[in-house]
């Protein structure tokens, strides 16, 4: 583990290249790119967001979370129920609902009509659910590896849940069949360029709002708990509220992320959210380098493009692949492609 | 009490055992080294299909009781490998030590897929497994009979080893205080590979087990080993006793809660019941009384 000063100086404004270079390339890409690549490339930035999240709570926080998919699929069922609805005429339910012989609109769904409260609950709901999970779990002081089964146990209930609910959940096909966002039609041309610059806004703000967050006070003592929770109480400070601040900040990177992919991807479902998923997100940041903001984003997009070129032509070969990351990554390069950047292995 | 409470509570029995023999290797060696591993479920799983390759060869009577040490001795194989080659390697990160064994379930399940397919293979369980018998108005399967028998035999076999044996000392020993022990001259790697095997070969046996109640599928697993974690989470750091508990607690608990809601509410009551539980004795449910700072 790397002591305090070496990490507090690679997040001093040293080493700004790698940004900026990535922001270049992230500006020419919709004249360069044809539309199918920029919305995959718009959907692996969408992941990227919630990278961003794991670098906070996992490389910074030592908090190893197993359940982000949860606050991503908060994040995108919550824009794909807006969606499912807004599409409707009047008086109707969504199809799946009628296949499914229900006559009514769950209550639940009701707000979702109003493009306000979708977009707040997109930033809420899971902000909320994180903060609530998280709390209950570390203010009794438990942690490490006791916490990251609960979240991966909270993955498997939370995708159990949903596919079981069929009738109001769309079950294992997930919500899918979108047109229109907030008025817009996703068919119409245009769309696609403006919802990826949406997400190249949103996943700048993102970057640089935790940049300063993790050199701030803030970050020092995420630190601080990672490397000797005992000691911070010592000095006085009480973690819990640092790493409850933590989780939920990720967790609401999370539901944005997965909102946004959503709209990206056109379909939400709980073969993206799942366990698997879940822990797929984690390998992402593992390889970029989780302590690199910038490492992370790139995690995101090289595993989910080597994921989509193996798994098209190879799907079994890719499971195979994963785990072999995994091992790799995280016997041999603990710090990620970041570290190999900064010119140490370990 | 009607039937169905105490159909309930017998289902309740059986999910407990499995829970048990699933947790047990997690447990101990969750005690001794800190560090999880995700490929546990697979032992499960190889346990399975170890069953299935000796009823292949025996397909008598007897074949499901030669399949048991088959399945001990070669899950037991399979996690001294894991231990050596990778968990040791990792020894100070017990969060990479997670990270990097879930690299290895997803191989061994990929494997499993592309040695005996994904749609599973079938343990045909013998006449003597097949029965049922009937009590206070209940069915009771001889299968899910025989599971709760063999995890009561498990958990007394393995009771009396750390309780009467050397070895057993040596483990209670590690468990205590490693840097002690190791002081005292205790091969604590030796320590930590035999009780991984055993864990390992406890979670294979137990793949037999589910080869009985079903179909061997490569995540098969998958589906008891999320419940066994948190058997561990909840039992206190490397308690037996702990572990047992909690884990007839736990399989009580879902199989109770399945007759007021179905299957998938009753595993999110689950995670529920666990993180209240945590609330109220975060430190599990056997503690061992300790003046160190960072158990």
């Amino acid at each position: 583990m790397p002591d305090f000063s070496a990490l507090t100086a690679r997040f001093a404004p040293v080493k700004p290249l790698l940004p900026w270079l990535l922001l270049a390339l992230a500006l020419v890409a919709p004249f360069a790119l044809s539309s199918y690549d920029l919305n995959l490339l718009a959907r692996f930035m969408a992941m990227g967001i919630l990278a961003l999240g794991l670098v906070l709570i996992w490389g910074h926080g030592g908090i190893l979370s197993l359940g982000q998919g949860v606050f991503f699929g908060l994040g995108g069922y919550a824009i794909a129920i807006h969606m499912k609805l807004a599409d409707l005429p009047d008086g109707e339910i969504p199809d799946f609902m009628v296949w499914s012989g229900r006559e009514s609109l769950p209550l639940w769904w009701e707000p979702f009509t109003s493009p306000l409260f979708t977009l707040a609950a997109i930033i809420v709901i899971p902000t909320l659910a994180g903060a609530l999970f998280s709390w209950a779990v570390f203010h009794r002081r438990v942690g490490g590896t006791y916490f990251a089964l609960i979240t991966q146990a909270l993955s498997l209930a939370f995708a159990t849940l949903i596919i079981s609910r069929q009738d109001v959940t769309g079950g294992f096909n997930g919500l899918t069949d979108f047109y229109s966002i907030f008025g817009v039609g996703l068919a119409s041309p245009g769309t696609g360029s403006m919802l990826y610059w949406i997400t190249l806004a949103v996943l700048c703000v993102a970057f640089i709002a935790l940049r300063w967050l993790l050199a701030s006070r803030f970050g020092i003592l995420l630190r601080a708990s990672r490397d000797g929770e005992n000691r911070v109480r010592f000095l006085g400070y009480n973690p819990t509220p640092f790493k409850v601040a933590a989780f939920a900040i990720a967790a609401m990177l999370a539901g944005v992320g997965g909102a946004l992919f959503t709209l990206h991807a056109g379909v939400v479902s709980p073969a993206l959210i799942g366990v698997v998923p879940s822990i797929e997100m984690v390998v992402w940041v593992a390889i970029g380098g989780r302590y690199s903001l910038a490492g992370a984003i790139v995690g995101a997009l090289l595993v989910n493009l080597a994921r989509d070129a193996v798994s098209s032509a190879f799907p079994e070969l890719w499971l195979y692949l994963m785990g072999a990351l995994f091992i790799f990554v995280v016997t041999l390069l603990p710090r990620g492609l970041a570290g190999l950047a900064k010119g140490k292995a370990a | 009490m009607d039937a169905l409470f105490l159909n309930q509570l017998f289902n309740g029995a059986s999910l407990a055992s499995l829970y048990l023999l699933a947790a047990l290797g997690l447990a101990l060696s969750f005690g001794l080294m800190r560090v999880i591993n995700m490929a546990h479920g697979e032992m499960l799983m190889l346990g399975g299909y170890l069953a299935w390759m000796t009823l292949l060869v025996v397909p008598g009577a007897m074949g499901i009781i030669l399949a048991i040490p088959v399945a001990f001795i070669g899950a037991a194989a399979m996690g001294g490998l894991i231990l050596s080659t990778l968990i040791r390697r990792l020894s100070a990160r017990p969060l990479d030590t997670l990270l990097a064994t879930w690299g290895v379930s997803l191989i061994l399940q990929q494997g499993a897929r592309d040695l005996f397919g994904a749609v599973g293979v079938e343990v045909r369980a013998p006449e003597w497994l097949t029965g049922s018998f009937v009590a206070f108005g209940v069915t009771l399967p001889s299968a899910r009979l025989f599971i709760i028998a063999i995890a009561a035999l498990v958990l007394g076999a393995l009771a009396l080893v750390l309780l009467k044996t050397r070895i057993g000392l040596l483990v209670r020993a590690v468990n205590q205080d490693r840097m002690m022990a190791s002081a005292t001259g205790i091969d604590v790697q030796r320590v930590d590979l035999t009780v991984f095997c055993l864990g390992s070969g406890v979670a294979g046996l137990a793949g037999v087990m589910l080869a009985l109640l079903g179909p061997v599928t490569p995540n098969v697993g998958q589906s008891y080993i999320i419940p066994a974690f948190l058997v561990v989470v909840m039992g206190g750091l490397g308690s037996i006793v702990g572990t047992t508990a909690s884990a007839i607690i736990l399989g009580l608990f879902a199989a109770l809660a399945q007759i007021f809601v179905d299957v998938s509410v009753a595993q999110m009551l689950l995670l529920v019941f666990v993180i209240l539980f945590i609330q109220v004795r975060p430190q599990g449910v056997v503690a061992v009384k300790t003046r160190q700072l960072d158990a």
